[in-house]
């Protein structure tokens, strides 16, 4: 299966996907004006790796900023990981935030009471 | 004409202005002066939450006249191309972000009752809007998901202060003034 090695832009986050670890990490900022069309591969190969997922899936978000173009599209991702968990694969969500960004904090809380995944919030520093 | 240059220099000063710009909003300025301003915030020594809160507000005003801006891509009648105003001050601790663009009429109703909607709202009905907006909301193709102004509202905790000024028939003059404060 493919793998998805996105490199970081001062608008768009490092995305890394390791389908043969069953392993997802998005990190940086996503501030595209234009979401959709940054997030389609991501949501594609989660599509393709839905019909074939490893036993585990670990999920690693370590966002400094998004905006809300993204927001849209990172529920959309989090949205195959919940049918891809469903499916079978035990998935993670490790939602990372810097100590005192509780807006970072309670996105993630937002998430949480959305998906139907596993959340653990990890404070850095 | 000097004479109004002064002028003008001395109301920004007065106001603090930090970054200001009239124009067309492209992609490529916008990423401009985010790093400008982050540089900014930076020097400023702003604490890392004040920093984070004023970049992300930011982003979503700066975002908002963007997909604007694209939608209208028209003149008006005197052949005026359409451009939109930006300002960003800092007065008493407190930041101030304020722009401006136009709108066409038809839409000055819709945009104002959702901004009265939001004024309405406590923290938590925010934040419940906010995922009820994010989960069941449409978006559309350009990726404005109608989350901006929710955003905004629940990062700074205040009310949306706007003003629509009509322009003519066709037209009006929307101005948003958002303010951070310093907790």
């Amino acid at each position: 299966m493919e793998k998805i090695a996105i490199e970081g832009s001062p608008k768009t986050p490092t995305i890394s996907f390791e389908t043969d670890k069953g392993f997802l990490e998005i990190k940086g900022r996503s501030i595209p004006e234009n979401s959709i069309e940054f997030y389609k591969p991501l949501v594609d190969a989660l599509e393709k790796y839905a019909s074939k997922p490893q036993s585990a899936t670990n999920v690693n978000i370590q966002l400094e900023y998004f905006n809300t173009s993204s927001s849209k599209c990172i529920l959309d991702v989090f949205k195959k990981l919940e049918a891809i968990h469903k499916g079978g694969s035990a998935v993670t969500i490790n939602w990372h935030y810097e100590e005192d960004d509780e807006d970072m904090l309670e996105a993630g809380e937002d998430y949480q009471a959305i998906i139907n995944v596993p959340f653990k919030m990890i404070q850095m520093e | 004409m000097m004479l109004d240059i002064y002028d003008f220099y001395n109301r920004m000063e007065r106001n603090n202005i930090m970054l200001s710009f009239k124009g067309d909003i492209t992609s490529e300025l916008l990423t401009s002066i985010l790093q400008i301003m982050e540089s900014k915030l930076e020097n400023l020594q702003e604490e890392p939450k004040i920093k984070k809160k004023v970049y992300n507000v930011l982003v979503e005003c700066l975002q908002n006249l963007y997909h604007h801006m694209d939608e209208q891509q028209t003149t008006d009648s005197n052949n005026r191309i359409r451009a939109a105003i930006f300002m960003i001050g800092k007065v008493d601790n407190q930041y101030n972000i304020i722009t401006g663009n136009y709108i066409q009429n038809p839409n000055v109703n819709p945009l104002k009752t959702k901004l009265d909607h939001i004024n309405t709202l406590s923290k938590d009905e925010l934040k419940d809007y906010y995922k009820q907006v994010l989960d069941n909301g449409m978006m559309s193709d350009k990726g404005g998901g109608g989350l901006g102004m929710i955003d905004i509202a629940r990062k700074t905790g205040q009310k949306l202060n706007y003003n629509f000024m009509p322009v003519d028939d066709a037209l009006s003059f929307f101005t948003l003034n958002i303010k951070i404060a310093q907790s």
